[in-house]
Parts: structure tokens; C-alpha cells; sequence
């Protein structure tokens, strides 16, 4: 159950910053995970009213304020037009359209938590977070981080030309990932991520080599390391992910074939 | 503190506690058709539309709502009124308990989709949950209406 004794709709990114720096403050993403835990705060931080729940495009680069919502990820075309598909495919069995409408970008990368598909997917392309303090890091960095009270401006993806692939596996539809899957292709090399190991994603690269898919995704998914929880053994995992990394390697592959 | 909302189109003030949830404020104001089905955000019992979007009000603190509009199946009773008739011919309201967030979802997808076809429908309504039934009324009940509206549109 979640309890706040105070609740402030901040009013600049300083206010929250320094709101924020006490350690029974909490700020608020779309508060679906939060909600879950005992969690009993001081002052619950709003930042729905810094105009951060929109998405930037311009020729070199997407903008993604933090309190951008899944639901909007999944629809918006010119992030969906450059990558493909693969940001509706990474968030449509996210619970529902309800949740989804106020689930958050920022709360779920900032969680960094192993069943998030929006890292897994963000791993494998050229991603950014914008940290208030902290400035403008990598994704694969930010994910190894301790938690800190800074705050997660934005999330910013380079249009570098990668073109990217994502799948996932589920018990039921709208469950948690048992695994996540996310693989992009570029200039000979592969980027991949595998998240809800149950551990959270890390990125693993490889040169593209003119083996067979099958044997490369075998290759690739024996480089991370697999656990057991109650969704599914390790073992299992591990097995998956060879067989998902192989489609996802066929689904880029083809997509080259065509950009020729 | 004290929030204002728009609530079914009507301007209302509230007392309210920091971290009280929108579903409780909702049910505290007499709309009763907002249901806490199973607070872990998943089965969309408690629908509610916040400036036109289903959103789960078991999730979201009543203090955000503050300056904006909410609507609850309280106040679209003529649409409701005219999908739950379809539902009750498919004998798709066994207890009822999740119809009022599955109409709100409806009719906000009616309003976001065009001409869905059946994947899209099931997409959309994922999360909107039912233990009595296996969703396959439901889901007649909403081609059958959307099929009427679509009758309607043409012929207006």
C-alpha cells in the first residue's frame, strides 16, 4: 500500500531536485509499480505539470520526456516509422490500454527493473537518459548504476540507422515477460538484450559472421547468464532465447534484404 | 488538501488526504460503478476516463486529478445504456461486477479505433478482466454494436 503525508505538484525540476534529496520523498511515475509495495513517504513528488509527457523528433535524435506515457510510446508513429514496430511491439502486452495510458517512460526505466521491456528494447539501440544532475549517459551505464535521487529527465534514442527487433514470451498475454528479447542489426555488428532473465536486460554485442543464424543466436544467447524464479527455469531461458534470438536475427535479416 | 475536478461535467470540490486514490474519492462522491476489483492495476474494474483516457483510478492519487475532468460510467448513461443492451442479449452479464470498467473501455475504444477488427478489439479490452465467463459473449456483444453504430453512421 502506498502512504504520502505530502503531496507536491512541482513546479520546476529544481524544486523537485531538491524535494527530492530527502530520503522519505518519493517521486511519482505513473505510480503502477510504486502503488505494489509497502511504502510509507513524506512528500510524494508530481512532475505531470514540467511538460515531460511528450516525444521530440528532429533529423538526428528522439526526445522522450520522462513522464512520456507507455500508451504514447506505443503509438507514435515516427518512433514506430524509424524503428520498425518495434516500440508498439515492446509495450502491447503491457496489462492493458488502461495502464498503459498512465504507466510511465521515465518510472519504468528508472525502476531498471528485470521484467521491463522498454529497457530491454532501449538496451539495443543507441539510447541516452538525461539525468538532472547527472547529465547525459548511456543506457547500458544508467542500468548498471546504484539508485541515487537524481531525476530521469528524458530518454533520448540517436537515429543512427539501427534497425531493431523485439519479442517476448508470456504465461498469459498480459502477464510479466518470462523472457524479453530485443536485437538490432548494424554496420556488421548485432546489439543484443535479454531482459526478464529474471534479471534485469544487459546488452551483449557480436560481429554478424556469415555462420547460420541458428548457430550465431545459440552463440549469442550462451553469453548471458539465466536464472530460475517461478515463471520458468533457467535452463528453459537459456533455451529461448536461442530460438527468439534466431527469429529476431531472420526478421533483421530479411528487412536488410529489402533496404537493398 | 483541497482538489477541484470535473466530475461527470459537473465542477466539484474536495477534501482529500495526500495519497488518497482516485477510485476512493470516486466511490466517496456516489459513483458506486467504479469498482475495486483487485488492486494490483490489473483486471480494469475501476476504469474511469481522466480528460477523455481510460486510466485505472486504483492507481492514480486523487490529488493528480486536480484540474482535470473525470468521467465515470455514471456519466455516459445513454451510451452505456445502449451496449449493455447488447451485452444482455448475448447473456455476456453473468454477475456484472466488471461491466461498468468494460463499457467505459468500449466506448473509449470506439472513440480511439476505427473499424477494429477482432485482434485489435482483444488488444485493446486485455485489460478489462472477467471471472465468470470466457469473454466470447463479451466479445459478440461488441461486434454486434459496433456493427449497429456503424449501420447508424451510414445511415445518418
Amino acid at each position: 500500500m502506498f502512504r504520502a503525508k505530502e503531496y507536491v505538484r512541482a513546479k520546476s525540476l529544481q524544486e523537485a531536485y531538491d524535494l527530492n534529496q530527502k530520503r522519505s520523498s518519493v517521486l511519482l511515475g505513473g505510480m503502477m509499480w510504486l502503488k505494489m509495495g509497502r511504502n510509507d513517504k513524506g512528500t510524494a513528488i508530481d512532475l505531470s505539470e514540467l511538460g515531460l509527457d511528450g516525444i521530440e523528433e528532429d533529423e538526428t535524435e528522439f526526445r522522450i520526456g520522462c513522464m512520456c506515457s507507455l500508451r504514447r510510446l506505443e503509438q507514435h508513429e515516427g518512433l514506430n516509422r524509424y524503428f520498425g514496430g518495434v516500440w508498439k511491439e515492446c509495450t502491447r502486452f503491457i496489462v492493458g490500454t488502461q495502464f498503459r495510458n498512465t504507466a510511465t517512460v521515465g518510472g519504468s526505466v528508472f525502476g531498471r527493473y528485470g521484467f521491463s521491456d522498454i529497457l530491454t528494447c532501449l538496451m539495443v539501440l543507441d539510447a541516452q537518459v538525461e539525468l538532472y544532475q547527472g547529465g547525459i549517459i548511456p543506457i547500458a551505464a544508467f542500468a548498471g548504476m546504484k539508485y541515487d535521487r537524481d531525476i530521469l529527465v528524458r530518454v533520448i534514442i540517436r537515429k543512427d540507422g539501427r534497425r531493431a527487433a523485439y519479442t517476448s514470451q508470456r504465461r498469459s498475454k498480459t502477464d510479466f515477460p518470462l523472457i524479453a528479447c530485443g536485437l538490432a542489426r548494424k554496420e556488421g555488428i548485432w546489439y543484443a538484450a535479454i531482459g526478464a532473465r529474471p534479471e534485469k536486460a544487459v546488452l551483449v554485442t557480436a560481429p554478424v559472421t556469415e555462420e547460420p543464424f541458428e548457430v550465431q543466436a545459440k552463440e549469442l544467447a550462451d553469453r548471458f547468464c539465466f536464472r530460475d524464479n517461478l515463471r520458468g527455469s533457467g535452463d528453459y531461458r537459456r533455451h529461448l532465447a536461442g530460438i527468439y534470438m534466431r527469429r529476431l536475427m531472420e526478421q533483421l535479416g530479411e528487412e536488410d534484404l529489402e533496404c537493398r | 488538501m483541497q482538489i477541484k475536478i470535473t466530475l461527470n461535467g459537473k465542477p466539484v470540490t474536495a477534501e482529500i488526504q495526500a495519497d488518497t486514490l482516485l477510485l476512493d474519492l470516486l466511490r466517496e462522491q456516489g459513483c458506486y460503478s467504479v469498482k475495486r476489483g483487485c488492486e494490483t492495476s490489473n483486471c480494469g474494474l475501476c476504469t474511469v476516463w481522466l480528460d477523455q483516457l481510460p486510466v485505472l483510478s486504483c492507481s492514480v492519487l486523487a490529488a493528480r486529478a486536480d484540474g482535470h475532468a473525470i468521467i465515470t460510467l455514471e456519466g455516459v448513461p445513454k451510451e452505456a445504456e445502449a451496449f449493455s443492451d447488447y451485452l444482455a442479449k448475448e447473456g455476456a452479464d453473468q454477475c456484472g461486477f466488471c461491466s461498468p470498467g468494460l463499457i467505459l473501455n468500449v466506448l473509449a475504444m470506439e472513440r480511439e479505433l476505427t473499424d477494429p477488427d477482432e485482434e485489435q478489439i482483444l488488444e485493446f479490452l486485455s485489460g478489462n478482466l472477467c471471472r465468470c465467463t470466457g469473454y466470447m459473449g463479451q466479445l459478440r456483444a461488441i461486434r454486434n454494436y459496433l456493427k449497429s453504430r456503424s449501420k447508424h453512421e451510414r445511415e445518418v
